[in-house]
């Protein structure tokens, strides 16, 4: 080991950055950062263009509009930190929100037991998807296009196309819609809080367990992460049926938004959930990214539809406005990435 | 790993390609549904092969539609089959269905056009001999069909507009219109709401065109007044983007007291989102007359909806296409349209001056769904 | 093990501190290991003995054996016939899963270790150690402050000067530094047998010499360590003993002491022959 190299790589270490490049370091080394300030500038810029956007009114709604998209994005983040991708996650909510609407309907089945089997089938159908995965050793691609029509099929021939309104389902199924603070302020539905703790204990679990650092690990290099000893198919398997769970969770919450459990609820789900996981920084690539990402990506992305909403903007350019959005958050996000540490 | 992100990408086009097939492989095959046989030559005995292809199987109108032809079809001794796209905006999917009809040897298509995209399908169809009929929305142009029986959407609109100005006694009218789309223009979405800002005696500067009214101004239905429009938004006809829609429209004026929506589930979303807001006295109009939208009239959720039927206008358009296989007269349009009209009907509990209408009670008993 | 009769060695030469460690009995033993391809004979009656503090180098031509050796050894491949015993019992293992959970640890040529990951994670990956207390057990909160010192030691007890932070992504390591945590995750966790798998194959002159020193200092800490290379020079700079496979079998055991770098490879390819050594 020469001195020359070592004091070489040491000015490397010290060499002056400038300030852009000291941003890029900053960005890269703390992921989260970047979708942050994209959310603070998007904020800033709607409350000017109309401030009832900042009023606590108008943020309880944007929160509210939020809530469920940032839901679904939490399985979808999982499945995507491992290089995967679900394309039925809005079908598998449907039908998890049909079967438990159905069943406790008109004095039907107690509402707890309906709302469990109704969570249950969505872990069973993130289930099947983690084993058509696993052990069929499909695409995920291939695998959830394929679900997204079983599961589609299912939700219509069990509910009859026709939706339930909240009148004729108990006050459980109803409850997320329910909330507390003033009318017309800062008002947060319990669903709002659901979808918090969802964050909070799936973050935790990435961030603090060997699970995590497993999901991540088979993510970034499958094939070291087994040599490694990581059971990957298993883990694989548990990103699935941990994703199905959580969509069984949003079903619950899109009954209490909706005032109606209906299969033609979310028909963007799919875009909308990987367009807030990109967005907050997660690569498509798998192994990279947090979660807060795709809660700052949900938020970014309904800010833009509810600002330009305020600012009475035309349609056309709001279709506009968010196809440009992307473009230019995953642009940033390539350039954060292109750092030397 | 520049190795392995050039095999990923390597295997995401492989996959994609094999999805594009998969993907379409699916959508046919999701778009055929119970295949009950094809028909033969006309002759009274003989079953009369005919499609109803609608434009997706999941909005309830379209369900009930589906349901009521099946039933009637046994009464008419017609060999049914039914199709539809996979959503709204699938045209290849009624493009598919209508190329097996003609495979199949049906007399005639009941079809709600998707788009001017299956314009040329039709076409074909009719080349081949078979007898189009349009059900609920014209398609455009109108004589890309033989005929269309249809309700008609502005029809629909206009009631809804006469009875909340009449309802609103010369007061102000603060109005958010939940249109079905932002990103596509269809008929039904530009005839409802023109229809209801024409009812309600307001400029609609283009007919087929939503937001390019004037945004204040005077209205001149009932008593006549001020109006203000707060917003055009799209609500995708569910539940969900009624009240997102909702939502966003209060947030820009909360003293909003004339809601008009795209359909009943749109008005259920809005609904769950006026409450939210605790507004307590806004109208809420809409149209569809589906059995759960006259309850929502009866509970007080929705002010009045403008009834259609299409299990009318399915029953109707195979009678037609039976009578005509079997030798009997083609059907005409009504007077002054340029389709066969299977009517409308304003639901609403509490009648306005100048617009009839009918109870909830009464619509009960011949909604749909 | 006392059933086992040792290999002859010749340890001679070496000077009385270096001649210690012979004394003890093997820590890895293999004895007429046969494996067999279809008609093709991968491994045709060979023995090994492995002592504790040595570096046994395997050496021979392409189509030799010796990484069909090590995958016996390993748990890649089950021998058709033959024994294995480590550290006095015998073993039979099914797969690598087996050989790692007995002790020993390999490294393979491709590294294994995850680049998103930092270093302090790579060297814990799938041995995560959780925090004490309710905050482990029940919330399976992981140590990570001290995991990412213990990682610092590890790396530390290699003679590793250029990496300081444990929490560096690895990917942002050069290859040298990314084989030196390899290496550490391979030695960390009380492992009887280190097998190096081409260490320095895609490594320039500098970063060889760094892993080279790392290998000795392994050695030195009383690890037993395999190492497979088809580089002489880095064989005679590091090697103890060196194996040498020819044909499937074992042609014979030289150390850098006994012969030169020219005599070896004339042995690998058959040239010259291994004289009996001096019992």
């Amino acid at each position: 080991m020469s001195s020359s190299t070592s004091a070489a790589a040491a000015e490397f270490a010290r060499r002056r950055q400038s300030p852009v490049q000291r941003l890029q370091g900053l960005l890269h080394s703390y992921p989260w950062l970047s979708p942050l300030i994209l959310f603070a500038v998007t904020f800033a810029f709607f409350s000017i263009l109309n401030p009832r956007f900042a009023e606590p009114g108008g943020i309880s709604i944007l929160i509210q509009q939020t809530a469920i998209v940032a839901a679904l994005g939490i399985g979808q983040t999982l499945i995507i930190l491992t290089a995967g991708i679900d394309l039925s996650v809005g079908a598998i909510t449907i039908l998890a929100m049909m079967i438990m609407a159905t069943l406790a309907s008109d004095g039907g089945m107690n509402g707890l037991l309906a709302l469990l089997i109704g969570i249950a089938m969505a872990v069973a159908a993130g289930f099947l998807n983690g084993i058509l995965v696993t052990r069929v050793n499909l695409p995920p691609f291939i695998v959830t296009l394929g679900t997204l029509s079983i599961f589609t099929a299912i939700a219509l021939l069990y509910s009859g196309g026709s939706s339930i309104q909240q009148d004729r389902l108990p006050r459980l199924l109803n409850f997320l819609g329910e909330g507390f603070g003033p009318r017309g302020g800062l008002r947060l539905t319990w669903g709002v809080v659901l979808v918090v703790l969802l964050y909070a204990i799936v973050g935790f679990a990435l961030s603090q367990t060997a699970w995590g650092q497993h999901v991540y690990a088979v993510g970034d290099d499958p094939e070291s992460a087994r040599l490694s000893g990581v059971a990957s198919k298993r883990v694989l398997l548990s990103v699935y049926t941990v994703a199905g769970l959580i969509y069984g969770f949003a079903a619950w919450a899109l009954i209490g938004r909706a005032g109606a459990a209906t299969p033609n609820a979310i028909t963007d789900a799919n875009l909308a959930s990987i367009t807030a996981v990109v967005i907050g920084g997660t690569s498509l690539f798998g192994g990279r990214g947090r979660l807060i990402g795709t809660l700052l990506g949900a938020l970014i992305v309904q800010s833009f539809s509810f600002g330009l909403s305020l600012a009475g903007v035309n349609q056309q350019w709001r279709l506009l406005a968010t196809g440009v959005l992307v473009l230019v958050a995953v642009t940033v996000d390539q350039w954060i990435r292109k750092v030397k540490a | 790993m520049h190795i392995r992100h050039v095999s990923s990408s390597r295997t995401m086009r492989r996959a994609l390609a094999s999805a594009g097939i998969v993907g379409l492989a699916l959508g046919a095959a999701a778009c055929g549904s119970d295949d009950s046989g094809s028909g033969g030559s006309a002759g009274a005995k003989e079953k009369i092969g005919v499609s109803l292809i609608t434009k997706d199987s999941s909005n309830p109108f379209f369900v009930a539609m589906q349901k009521g032809a099946k039933e009637d079809a046994t009464k008419q001794n017609v060999a049914l089959t039914v199709a539809s796209g996979k959503q709204e905006g699938d045209d290849q999917g009624q493009i598919t269905a209508i190329e097996d009809a003609i495979a199949r040897g049906d007399k005639g298509i009941l079809i709600t056009p998707m788009s001017t995209g299956v314009n040329a399908a039709i076409k074909k169809a009719r080349d081949a001999g078979l007898y189009v009929i349009a059900l609920d929305t014209p398609p455009d142009p109108a004589n890309t069909v033989d005929i269309t029986f249809a309700t008609n959407n502005r029809e629909a609109g206009q009631l809804d507009g006469k009875w909340a100005s009449s309802t609103l006694d010369g007061k102000a009218a603060t109005i958010a219109l939940l249109d079905l789309f932002n990103d596509k223009i269809v008929s039904v979405d530009y005839d409802r709401d023109q229809g209801f800002l024409e009812g309600m005696g307001i400029d609609v500067a283009d007919p087929k065109k939503n937001g390019d009214e004037a945004k204040t101004g005077k209205y001149t239905g009932g008593k006549g007044g001020d109006y203000t429009i707060v917003c055009n938004e799209p609500s995708n006809g569910a539940e969900d983007g009624g009240r997102t829609a909702m939502e966003n429209c209060l947030s820009k004026n909360p003293n909003i007291n004339v809601v008009y929506t795209i359909n009943e589930p749109a008005a259920v979303g809005a609904n769950t989102a006026l409450k939210a807001a605790g507004v307590s006295d806004a109208i809420v109009v809409s149209v569809d007359g589906g059995c759960a939208g006259v309850k929502s009239v009866k509970d007080g959720i929705i002010g009045a909806t403008a009834q259609q039927y299409p299990l009318k206008m399915a029953t109707m358009g195979m009678e037609a296409i039976a009578a005509i296989a079997r030798g009997g007269a083609k059907p005409s349009t009504s007077e002054g349209l340029d389709f066969f009209n299977t009517g409308v009907a304003l639901v609403t509990d509490k009648p306005a001056a100048g617009v009839d209408s009918i109870t909830s009670d009464a619509a009960s008993k011949i909604c749909w769904g | 093990m006392s059933t086992i009769e040792r290999l002859p060695l010749a340890v001679d030469h070496l000077p009385e501190e270096k001649r210690a460690k012979y004394e003890a009995d093997p820590i890895l033993s293999a004895r007429d290991l046969v494996i067999t391809f279809g008609r093709v004979i991968g491994l045709d009656g060979v023995n090994v003995d492995l002592y504790k503090g040595e570096v046994l180098a395997v050496i021979g031509d392409n189509g030799a054996g010796k990484s069909t050796l090590i995958k016996c050894l390993t748990g890649a491949y089950t021998p058709d016939s033959g024994d294995i015993w480590l550290d006095g019992s015998k073993v039979d293992f099914r797969r690598p899963q087996d050989a790692r959970e007995a002790g020993i640890e390999t490294v393979y040529q491709q590294l294994a270790v995850i680049p998103a990951l930092d270093i302090a994670s790579n060297l814990y990956l799938a041995r995560e150690e959780r925090r004490k207390g309710p905050l482990g057990s029940v919330l399976r909160m992981l140590d990570k402050k001290g995991m990412k010192q213990r990682a610092g030691d590890s790396v530390q007890k290699l003679g590793i000067q250029t990496i300081q932070n444990m929490g560096q992504a690895v990917e942002t390591l050069s290859g040298g530094q990314r084989q030196a945590v390899a290496v550490a995750r391979a030695a960390a966790f009380g492992s009887k047998v280190v097998v190096l798998d081409e260490p320095t194959a895609a490594l320039g002159v500098k970063e060889s010499g760094m892993v080279l020193e790392m290998v000795k200092q392994l050695r030195d800490s009383g690890q037993a360590v395999i190492l497979i290379s088809h580089n002489m020079p880095h064989v005679w700079e590091v090697a103890d003993r060196i194996h040498i496979q020819r044909l499937g079998g074992c042609a014979g055991v030289i150390s850098p002491q006994s012969h030169d770098m020219g005599e070896g490879v004339a042995i690998m390819t058959g040239a010259k022959t291994l004289e009996q050594p001096p019992s």
